[in-house]
Order: C-alpha cells, then sequence, then structure tokens
C-alpha cells in the first residue's frame, strides 16, 4: 500500500526525522492560510499523488509571495499530473503540501528496503540526491552505498556511519545523518514497511539535516496489525475496479488489452495473459479467483471484467485442485447469464472433475467454446474477437 | 528415489485442527502412503487428543520425540505462522514445509535470519519450503501440501515452480503425454522464503532417478537468474524452463507478494535470456513445456 509524501512526512516524524513544516491542503484557500500560518517569505506548493515524478511533471512549484501561493495553488489541484510513473492519462491532484522553504546546500538520498538475496534489509545512500535513482543507478552504479542489516542486530552505528561517510556528509553533520539513518531503519522495520526512501535528504546551510521529501510503501500482509497506516488509504488513488475486487477477495489489475482473463493462481493467471500475448492479441486484466472460488465470486469477477468496456472476450483458464472443475463451471454459467453476456467466452478446464464441469458448459445451452490446452483456448479467444 | 522425501518420511502437521489443516491433512493421509506418513500434530491447547487416528501434541519437540518425526508441514495462519516455523527449527527437524500464505515479510525475516544464525552456530539446519506454497509430492509415496495427487504419476521428471497452479499445469501436461514423475515441489511466490530454485535444481542433478526437469519461474527477484547460472556450471540432465509473467506491467504486484517487477533484471523477457543463455531450453509458450522435454528426452 503506497500514500502521500504528507503522510510519510508525519511518520518520519514521529520517529523523529526532521521534516520541515508543513500543512496538507484541499483548497486554494486552505493553502493560502496554510502559508499564512507556516509563516516565513518563501513556500513550497506540491501536489499530493501517488506517482513519483512530480516536480518534473510542473506539480512542484516554489512561491515567494501569497499571490504566487494561490497562483501556484489554483494550477496544481485539480490537474491531470502526468510523470513517467502514471501513464499518459496522469493522475488527477486532489491535494497539496504547502510547506516552508528549504536552505538547501546538498541533497543526498537514503533508503530502506527488503533485498531478497540476502534476506536482509537493505540500506542504502547516494550522493546524488534528488535524482532518479534507477538513472544513478544504471549511469553510476558507485554512487550507490549499501549496507545489509540483520533485524536481530539493527544498523549497527558502524554501518550508519559507512553510509553517512561514504556520501560526504561534512563532519559537523555527520551525528545527525547517522542518527537520521538510524530512525529511518527503525521506522522500516516498526511500520512493516517494504520501501521508504528519502530522496532528497538535505544539508542546510546551518548544517542540519532534513527529510525533504517521503515516500513509502507498506507490505499489504502486515496492514492488519498497522490500523494507523490503513487509515492513510486514498482510494481516489486507486483503480476503481481493483478496489472492487478486493472487497470480492480477488486479485484483479487492470491492463490495456481487449480480452479479459480469470485464472484460478497467480502464476497460471499470468501465463494465460502470455499466451493471450503470443497469440496474437492483448490482455485485458489480471485477474486470480484463488483457491475457493464459488458462484458468487465467479458473478463478481465476470461483472468486474465487463464493466472495461474495452473487453472483446473473456478467456477462462481453471486447473482443478482442490477446486473442483464442476464448481466452477457452475459459477460460469450463472455468471454468463445473470450479466447477460454478448461477448464470446472460451473456457479451459483441466484437473479434478474435467468431464463433469465441461458436461455443465455443454449443457447450458450457452454459446461457450470449450479449449483442452491454454495454446487452443488463446487461439480461439483471438479469433473469436477479430 | 526422490527429493527431500519419500515413503517413509514421517510428518508432523503444525495447525493440524484448524479447518485448511484437517482438509489437507485427510487428502495427504489418503494419498499413497500417507496413512503411515502423517504420525502427529501440534496444538498446545488439544494435546493428548486425536484427529484422524493421528495424535496431537503440545509442541513439535514432543511430536519429533514420540514418534521420530523428521518433517513438519504448516497450515499456521498467518499472524503465528513464522513461530511455527522457528518451532520447527528448534525442534531440529529436517524440513519445515509453510504452506500458510499472507505471512508479513518482516516476520519472515526475522525468521529467517535467526535460522541462518542458529547454522552459522553449528546448530542443525533446518530446510525450509515455502511458505506460500503448494508444498511437493513425490508420486505413488507421499503428497505432503495441498496440490492434487490425482494428477500425478511416478516417474523421472522434476518439477519446480513458484506458482501452485502453474505446477499442476507443468505435471498434468506431463502425465497427459506419458512421462512421470520424481518429485514436484512448489517453492512459494514470496519474496523472503526458503528453498530457492538453486536448491531444488541442485537436489534434482544429485538424484539418480530424475533424468530431465521442467524449472517455472516468474517476475521479481534475481532467484531463476541464479539458479540459471549454477545450472549452466553444473547442472547434467536437460531443462525446460518458462517464466510467467512477459505482459505483466511494471511496479504491481501480481497476485503473489514477490511477483512485482522492481528492476530491469526482475522482468520475464530478462530472466528467460538468461536462461536460454545457460543452456535451458525456454520457451514462451507454456503449453508445450511437456512436449520441449519429450523432445529432449530422444
Amino acid at each position: 500500500m503506497k500514500i502521500h509524501e504528507y503522510q510519510g512526512k508525519e511518520i518520519l516524524k514521529k520517529f523523529g526525522v526532521t521534516v520541515p513544516r508543513g500543512i496538507p491542503c484541499f483548497s486554494v484557500d486552505d493553502a493560502v492560510k496554510a502559508a499564512e500560518t507556516l509563516g516565513g517569505k518563501v513556500w513550497v506548493v506540491k501536489a499530493q499523488i501517488h506517482a513519483g515524478g512530480r516536480g518534473k511533471g510542473g506539480g512542484v512549484k516554489v512561491a515567494k509571495s501569497m499571490d504566487e501561493v494561490k497562483t501556484y495553488a489554483g494550477q496544481i489541484l485539480g490537474m491531470q499530473l502526468k510523470t513517467h510513473q502514471t501513464g499518459p492519462e496522469g493522475q488527477k491532484v486532489n491535494r497539496l503540501l504547502v510547506e516552508e522553504g528549504a536552505d538547501i546546500k546538498k541533497e543526498y538520498y537514503v533508503a530502506a528496503l527488503t533485498d531478497r538475496a540476502t534476506q536482509k534489509v537493505a540500506m542504502m545512500a547516494s550522493s546524488e540526491g534528488g535524482m532518479d535513482i534507477e538513472e544513478v543507478a544504471h549511469k553510476t552504479p558507485e554512487k550507490i552505498i549499501k549496507v545489509f542489516v540483520d533485524p536481530a542486530a539493527g544498523l549497527t552505528d558502524a554501518q550508519a556511519n559507512e553510509l553517512a561517510n561514504g556520501i560526504g556528509v561534512p563532519a559537523g553533520s555527520l551525528a545527525q545523518a547517522v542518527d537520521t539513518l538510524k530512525k529511518l531503519y527503525t521506522c522500516y522495520m516498526e511500520t512493516d514497511a517494504s520501501l521508504a526512501e528519502i530522496n532528497p535528504l538535505i544539508l542546510e546551510g546551518n548544517g542540519n539535516i532534513k527529510a525533504l521529501d517521503a515516500k513509502f510503501n507498506f507490505d499489504s500482509n502486515a496492514l492488519y496489525r498497522h490500523p494507523e497506516i490503513v487509515a492513510y488509504r486514498d482510494l481516489d488513488e486507486e483503480d476503481a475496479d481493483e478496489i472492487e475486487a478486493s472487497k470480492f477477495d480477488l486479485a484483479y489489475i487492470s491492463l490495456d488489452g481487449n480480452i479479459g482473463c480469470l485464472v484460478n493462481g497467480a502464476g497460471l493467471a499470468m501465463a494465460t495473459m502470455d499466451t493471450i500475448k503470443l497469440f496474437g492479441a492483448e490482455p485485458a486484466n489480471f485477474l486470480d479467483v484463488g483457491g475457493g472460488a464459488t458462484t458468487e465470486k465467479v458473478t463478481e469477477a465476470f461483472k468486474i471484467m465487463l464493466k472495461n468496456p474495452k473487453v472483446k472476450g473473456i478467456l477462462v483458464n481453471i486447473f482443478g485442485g482442490i477446486m473442483k472443475c464442476d464448481t466452477i463451471a457452475e459459477g460460469v454459467v450463472a455468471a454468463a447469464k445473470e450479466t447477460h453476456l454478448s461477448v464470446p467466452l472460451v473456457v479451459r478446464m483441466k484437473g479434478t472433475n474435467e468431464d463433469l464441469g465441461k458436461k455443465i458448459l455443454k449443457d447450458s445451452g450457452l454459446p461457450i467454446i470449450t479449449a483442452d490446452s491454454m495454446a487452443e483456448a488463446a487461439t480461439k479467444i483471438v479469433a473469436a474477437v477479430k | 528415489m526422490s527429493i527431500f522425501i519419500n515413503k517413509d518420511t514421517k510428518v508432523i502437521t503444525q495447525g493440524i485442527t484448524g479447518k485448511t489443516g484437517q482438509f489437507h491433512t485427510e487428502k495427504c493421509q489418503e494419498y499413497a502412503n500417507g496413512k503411515n506418513c502423517f504420525v502427529a500434530g501440534v496444538n498446545p491447547k488439544k494435546a493428548g487428543e486425536k484427529i484422524f487416528d493421528i495424535p496431537i501434541f503440545g509442541s513439535v519437540k514432543e511430536a519429533k520425540a514420540q514418534t521420530g518425526a523428521t518433517v513438519s508441514v504448516i497450515y499456521v495462519p498467518p499472524a503465528g505462522a513464522a513461530d511455527a516455523i522457528w518451532e520447527a527449527c528448534e525442534a531440529d527437524l529436517d524440513l519445515a514445509i509453510c504452506i500458510t500464505e499472507g505471512i508479513p515479510v518482516r516476520d519472515m525475516l526475522v525468521v529467517r535470519n535467526k535460522m541462518k544464525a542458529k547454522e552459522a552456530k553449528g546448530g542443525k539446519k533446518t530446510l525450509l519450503l515455502g511458505p506460500n506454497c503448494p508444498g511437493l509430492i513425490t508420486p505413488d509415496e507421499i503428497k505432503i501440501g495441498i496440490m492434487p495427487g490425482h494428477i500425478h504419476r511416478k516417474g523421472r521428471i522434476g518439477v519446480v515452480s513458484r506458482s501452485g497452479t502453474l505446477t499442476y499445469e507443468a505435471v498434468g501436461q506431463l502425465t497427459e503425454i506419458g512421462l512421470g514423475q520424481s518429485s514436484a515441489v512448489g517453492i512459494g511466490g514470496d519474496p523472503i522464503n526458503g528453498l530457492k530454485h538453486i536448491d531444488v535444481m541442485r537436489a534434482f542433478n544429485d538424484d539418480p532417478d530424475t533424468d530431465a526437469v521442467i524449472m517455472i519461474g516468474e517476475i521479481g527477484g534475481p532467484d531463476e537468474a541464479e539458479a540459471a547460472v549454477w545450472c549452466k556450471a553444473n547442472m547434467k540432465k536437460p531443462i525446460v524452463g518458462f517464466i510467467a509473467g512477459v505482459t505483466a506491467p511494471a511496479g504491481k504486484r501480481m497476485g503473489h507478494a514477490g511477483a512485482l517487477i522492481s528492476g530491469g533484471a526482475d522482468t520475464a523477457d530478462a530472466k528467460l535470456a538468461i536462461m536460454e543463455e545457460c543452456g535451458f531450453t525456454v520457451t514462451r509458450n507454456p503449453s508445450e513445456m511437456a512436449k520441449l522435454l519429450k523432445a529432449l528426452l530422444k
């Protein structure tokens, strides 16, 4: 689960990391009031969306007067902000963060994430803050320093010093940088984050270290023990169909193609999408109905797929194990009837009670096309939608 | 022969009294030599009771002492599953198979590091399979996990995969064209897990009764590439490889917690390329995995 920058900064602050003073805003009036409350002469008006690259897309502006605060807030609120992470249609800006200006002397990058290869927490730092870190990793990998932390020991002083020294934090600010890194690590562990990134972490003219941005991802398996993080969820930032699917415990992701697919198991679902592409079309979605699919679940899955106007055909691929093919067949027939299905439907079933399942499909009187292999199913659905 | 388990393996079920544990324990007992293999269950609150004639003990340690079991299978719900893994490890079992889906990654990080620290101090190494996996099966001998037993046939092909139903797909194809399996192993879809592709490939390489292997991977993480490089230098048997997720968009979690593209090497294309470079027969058509393998045997 992702959250907004201002929410991330609230979390960092709670763990003792220094962040600029700032106020989240939902209207231009809010923004002006926020700037007045903060005082000073310079403010930063920042679009709050879950995607990165906001500055380049025109979603971050420095205002030097109240008029500018008002102008920029008006420009940014409601805009479709396009960044390299939003896709071509962009993401609508509904929230702003108005912050006090900062005296930036130097920008660093620091982050915590889980490293699969070593099965430890990787703490990363770079002297090249404020840039796209993937680009830094690609062009100048030597400018990224990593240490791997055993959760039993935590981030040691030696490791934190290695990072802070490695990115060239001046001697006078070293202790504060080390402290910030240790707090970031604690925050990462205690919130069950899967990514905690500060880019940039800045050195101010007076030698202070401050987090100028905050990006968090949280492990959805652990949200049950973090109601305070669940409260940060912003449904406006999520795909409406994906939210609907999650209510029925369906793993669903919208894609750009025109063939809807309904599959049991995540791996098989991806393999089905790949097969559709291999045979000349594009999948409209990823949809895993999981192990315990009921008629109700299959019907909801059909409804969600059919909401997408691009869908010109549906492929159902089931490998019956514990879940029996006849149960799924009944669900598919009921769903096709309830949704008055008008697009071609190809069903491929294998495994437990395969013959019984096929008979149910055949006896339904519906124009369901059956197939024995994934390749055959893909060939048939691709032909049917052309 | 087979890898990791056979008809003489004695198994403890952790979480045997829950709905999932009960359901699958019964199915596992019904399969091949299952009646003799599943010898103990664990639930501290129900010690002394029995379920399907299987005695329940208060702890894994006690179950092991009383029955001589060396393997456990875990159906404990997510919040307690990492502790259950650690309990199996502390009891010095040979292998713990964790079926549970949805364990917090931090819990897995903590328990994996504890397990490694124990080994580093000279303690017994307990292998972990999973979590979030279907388990493993040696056809006609023993099934430990949630896979449908009836699609398998005894034979000489190994199967390893991160995905449950994709493992069944490969097994189903093999059985259909007359090729049985030595063992089929689901290593699970979580980012922090126990046995990886490389470990299972090593075991298949050493198994005199495995002639060839189907290795199935998916987007996310470095495991398939690591296994491929190892196989290039060491594997003496032909391998068919498939990676799911060519069409998966970057940055989205595709059902499995570990199936997420976060960098260039995570993509299906990158993994297929390195596997091909390392001598695998790779395919982009998952319907022809078994057919390709059969051609390699001639």
